[in-house]
């Protein structure tokens, strides 16, 4: 059996899915940015780079970035959130992060970003909020 | 006697080995069997530090970046050094929200979460030489 051979066989659906960093949904004109990796610098440059392409390719209002699937955050994160705020703050778009754990909770406290993004639990529940407005 | 246990990590200037860097880390210090909080306030610290050396130290271009990490008792002793551009004016680097390179969506957070999350922490550097951040943790 040769290398690669060996190699798609033991290939599975996670692995398959190795260098994904996060999930792209469109729900009405809101962005859900459902992060799979640690959103540190390393996984930023991707996550940014396809947020961007979004946001202006399908006239996107407001972001929801979901935590569920990343339990680690940096200063490199909150670029990221910043970033993309500062690209939806214009239209009157918002931004919100769910499914945040204690640590990347305390991360967003600390710096200050909840006084300009929303938290809330799911995705439904900020999906719901900015639907209404 | 005082107990202690050093580890040593040299790594190449890339962003993929940041992850890495702080799993080393975590997992060095989990014989003093710290908290979830404690292990989290460590990644973190260790995440922006050795970000700062990628990113300020050597530009986002090759080098290496070496990590210690010294367990004494119950307190860690961490230091990251790059031999990269160095620091000009290292009281204002430290500044709250002050960074060099905005234009990297960069908020100059990374030492402030650094002193929030670390018992101490102290900056040597050198312009055209390096730059060494130390820190220390108590583990309850
Ligand atoms: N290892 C280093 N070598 C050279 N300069 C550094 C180094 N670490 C930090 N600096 C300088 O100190 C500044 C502040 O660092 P800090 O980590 O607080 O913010 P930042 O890296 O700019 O932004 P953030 O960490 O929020 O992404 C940097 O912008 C840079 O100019
Ligand atoms: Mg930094």
């Amino acid at each position: 059996m040769d290398k690669q051979e060996r190699k798609r066989k033991n290939t599975t659906v996670m692995q398959l899915r190795e260098g994904v960093k996060a999930d792209f949904e469109i729900v009405n004109r809101c962005l859900v940015v459902k992060l799979l990796e640690d959103l540190d610098h390393h996984n930023a440059v991707s996550i940014r780079e396809q947020s961007d392409k979004l946001i202006t390719g399908k006239n996107i209002k407001d972001i929801i970035f979901d935590f569920t699937g990343s339990e680690f955050m940096d200063s490199s994160g909150i670029g990221v959130i910043m970033g993309r705020y500062k690209k939806v703050i214009f239209t009157g778009g918002k931004v919100a992060v769910t499914g945040v754990n204690h640590s990347v909770d305390r991360i967003f406290r600390l710096s200050g970003l909840y006084k300009i993004i929303h938290k809330f639990e799911t995705i439904d529940d900020a999906v719901k909020k900015f639907n209404n407005n | 006697m005082d107990y202690t246990n050093e580890m040593l990590l040299e790594i190449d200037s890339q962003s993929r080995n940041e992850s890495f860097a702080r799993m080393v880390v975590a997992g060095f210090v989990a014989q003093l069997d710290p908290t979830i909080e404690e292990i989290a306030d460590i990644k973190t610290a260790v995440s922006e530090a050795v970000t700062n050396a990628i990113i300020h130290g050597y530009n986002n271009g090759p080098g290496k970046v070496k990590l210690s990490c010294r367990i004494c008792n119950h307190e860690v002793f961490i230091e990251v050094t790059d031999t990269g551009k160095g620091i000009e004016d290292i009281e204002k680097a430290m500044e709250p929200l002050y960074t060099s390179r905005p234009e990297l969506e960069r908020s100059g957070m990374g030492f402030s979460f650094m002193e929030a999350f670390m018992d101490d922490l102290k900056v040597e550097s050198k312009l055209g030489e390096g730059t060494t951040v130390k820190m220390k943790k108590l583990i309850h």
